[in-house]
């Protein structure tokens, strides 16, 4: 009688696994500056938001630091990717860590994964170091054996602290 | 060791050309705190943003740590955030509500809104001593004076001095234009600030807001790349997003954005004139049209939506973009580092969708995510580590120098891309400067 638990373990296992190397993907394309890699990632339908505070429960009618849907990820990366785009003459990187993912179960209407993690992000741009942590909540569709983000919350803790300069690209 | 010379600023300012150390001398920064920002009327906030009695908000007035609290009733008072009795910030959070009474955290040291002192602990030891609670030296201290304007409160820490509307002159349009694009006349801030930091002397941020040269060559990566996306929505679905067009218009052409004007008002006011194309025809501004017409009548809407404005700024401290209900104040840091704070404002009774228009503009251009200032505050980290090198003096101020119009102290100029505004701005600066008393 062990085993339809065993089962469930190892299924709740690989489904973690997965989930896991995918937000840690999510990051590498970030860092990598794999811009349309990284929005392909995005269901049709998928938002990028990044609430000016933990309270904030919808983007809808308020503000955000960051709300966008496919396209308008698609005019910042033309942005940055412009020859003329003067920010990015400066030299910059960035690295990401990504732990503590935790998958908190399935949304019974849309049978969405909703997953939490926290990330740390350093930022070098020219010699000015930046850092940047919070947590990452996402919902993920399963399409076509793998992933795609219908929903990516980003809560910085930095999101009420003065920003030295400005965000470019998705944290 | 050997004393400085004597600076005398007006060596630094001619008609059309500005000495570099106006923008890279930390002691004329010193000059500027005291004899500007720390003596004309400084923006403290909205009176929306301090609704209740005892809800506070703080900022900086020059060097100066104040708070604006919302006393009893209509009273909105500005405080230096300090304990009389050891020195103590009262209020410690960026914003909050003090309660029953402004409480110090060191002592209980306990004050009304105004300031004045409410009680102290163990009040009977100061029997037979120089306490004495209607000694201001025993009270929070008040901004010498504070005075609003349609709901925009204003304060200066100098006794003397012109009143708040006539400082403003002419420049007060903007917040008349504000205001009045709301069928009750009222704004309410978004109770949201965006704080970013530039690396660049203030004077930068004023100039830059009423430049019209700039934007076609500092924004034409998000000006093309919003209007790559624009095309393909067209294409694909026959109509365009006015956001979209938010961030194309950055790229228009030098012609079109010279065809904006610019003027300069006494006390160093500045304002660009001009609409991109903020009144379209479409449903939500139809509708908004009509909620102003029934409030105010055919003629008034039509003088309300005809002003012609792109940008004012209320020198030194606030640049207003009246048409999409934004406001930037800017808090001076050092010479080179200066922190602006950037709101929102809701027009109460206006239709929904006007706000979530100019909504997408605070997001989209004004956030710290901005794919606009990502780009100004990289060229003014530039033009900072320019103007502290000796390779050059002076600021070239030329562009349709000798063809300002000057009307009663005003100037006015019809070519939007004129340096009118940077002239106006620094014939008011030497003012400030010069006349110390």
């Amino acid at each position: 009688m062990a085993e339809p638990t065993s089962v469930a373990a190892a299924t709740a296992l690989q489904t973690h696994h997965e989930v896991s190397q995918f937000l840690f993907q999510q990051s590498n394309l970030l860092d990598g500056k794999q811009w349309q890699a990284w929005i392909d990632l995005f269901a049709d339908d998928g938002l990028y938001w990044m609430p000016p505070g933990p309270e904030y429960t919808t983007w809808d009618g308020v503000p955000s630091i960051f709300i966008e849907d496919r396209d308008l990820m698609t005019v910042r990366m033309k942005r940055v990717t412009h020859p003329n785009a003067w920010s990015q003459q400066a030299e910059w990187g960035t690295s990401h860590v990504v732990s503590n993912v935790t998958i908190d179960g399935t949304d019974a209407q849309s049978g969405d994964l909703l997953v939490r993690s926290r990330f740390h992000m350093l930022e070098v741009r020219r010699d000015d170091v930046r850092h940047f942590a919070g947590s990452y909540q996402h919902r993920l569709r399963r399409i076509d054996g793998g992933f795609r983000i219908v929903l990516q919350r980003v809560d910085m803790v930095n999101a009420q602290a003065a920003f030295e300069y400005v965000l470019q690209v998705w944290v | 060791m050997p004393s400085q010379p004597l600076l005398d600023v007006r060596s630094l300012v001619e008609p059309d050309r500005v000495h570099r150390r106006a923008y890279s001398d930390p002691e004329i920064f010193d000059l500027e705190i005291k004899h500007i920002f720390e003596k004309t009327w400084i923006y403290a906030g909205h009176e929306t943003q301090v609704p209740k009695p005892g809800d506070y908000w703080q900022f900086q007035i020059g060097r100066q740590p104040m708070v604006m609290v919302r006393g009893n009733g209509d009273a909105v008072h500005v405080l230096f955030n300090r304990c009389p009795h050891r020195g103590v910030q009262v209020c410690g959070s960026r914003h909050g509500s003090g309660g029953d009474a402004l409480t110090c955290p060191y002592h209980s040291w306990r004050f009304h809104y105004d300031g004045s002192l409410e009680s102290v602990p163990l009040e009977s030891g100061y029997r037979d001593t120089r306490f004495d609670r209607d000694n201001p030296d025993f009270q929070m201290k008040r901004a010498a004076r504070v005075q609003r304007y349609r709901g925009f409160v204003f304060a200066s820490l100098d006794p003397k001095g012109p009143d708040l509307l006539e400082w403003l002159g002419d420049a007060r349009m903007a917040f008349d234009d504000i205001c009045d694009r709301s069928p009750v006349g009222r704004v309410e801030v978004v109770p949201n600030c965006f704080r970013v930091v530039q690396r660049s002397n203030w004077k930068f941020f004023m100039e830059n807001q009423l430049d019209a040269v700039h934007p076609s060559v500092t924004h034409m990566s998000t000006g093309y790349a919003a209007a790559d996306v624009e095309r393909k929505l067209k294409r694909e679905t026959g109509s365009q997003p006015l956001h979209y067009h938010y961030l194309s218009a950055f790229a228009t052409s030098f012609d079109q954005w010279d065809q904006l004007e610019t003027a300069g008002y006494p006390y160093g006011h500045t304002l660009l004139g001009g609409y991109m194309g903020l009144r379209p025809t479409d449903a939500d501004t139809l509708e908004h049209e009509r909620v102003l017409a029934a409030a105010y009548g055919e003629a008034k809407k039509e003088e309300i939506l005809g002003r012609n404005i792109h940008h004012v700024l209320i020198y030194p401290s606030i640049s207003v973009q009246s048409p999409l209900q934004q406001l930037r104040a800017i808090r001076p840091i050092s010479h080179d580092r200066t922190m602006s704070e950037i709101w929102h404002f809701r027009l109460v009774g206006a239709p929904e969708a006007i706000y979530r228009r100019s909504l997408w503009y605070y997001n989209l251009v004004n956030s710290p995510s901005t794919m606009i200032n990502a780009d100004d505050l990289e060229n003014w980290q530039r033009g900072q580590f320019g103007l502290n090198s000796n390779g050059g003096d002076w600021v070239s101020f030329h562009r349709d120098y000798g063809r300002d119009r000057d009307a009663n102290g005003e100037l006015h100029s019809t070519n939007g891309c004129s340096e009118l505004p940077m002239r106006a701005q620094f014939r008011a600066w030497l003012k400030y400067l010069t006349e110390t008393e």
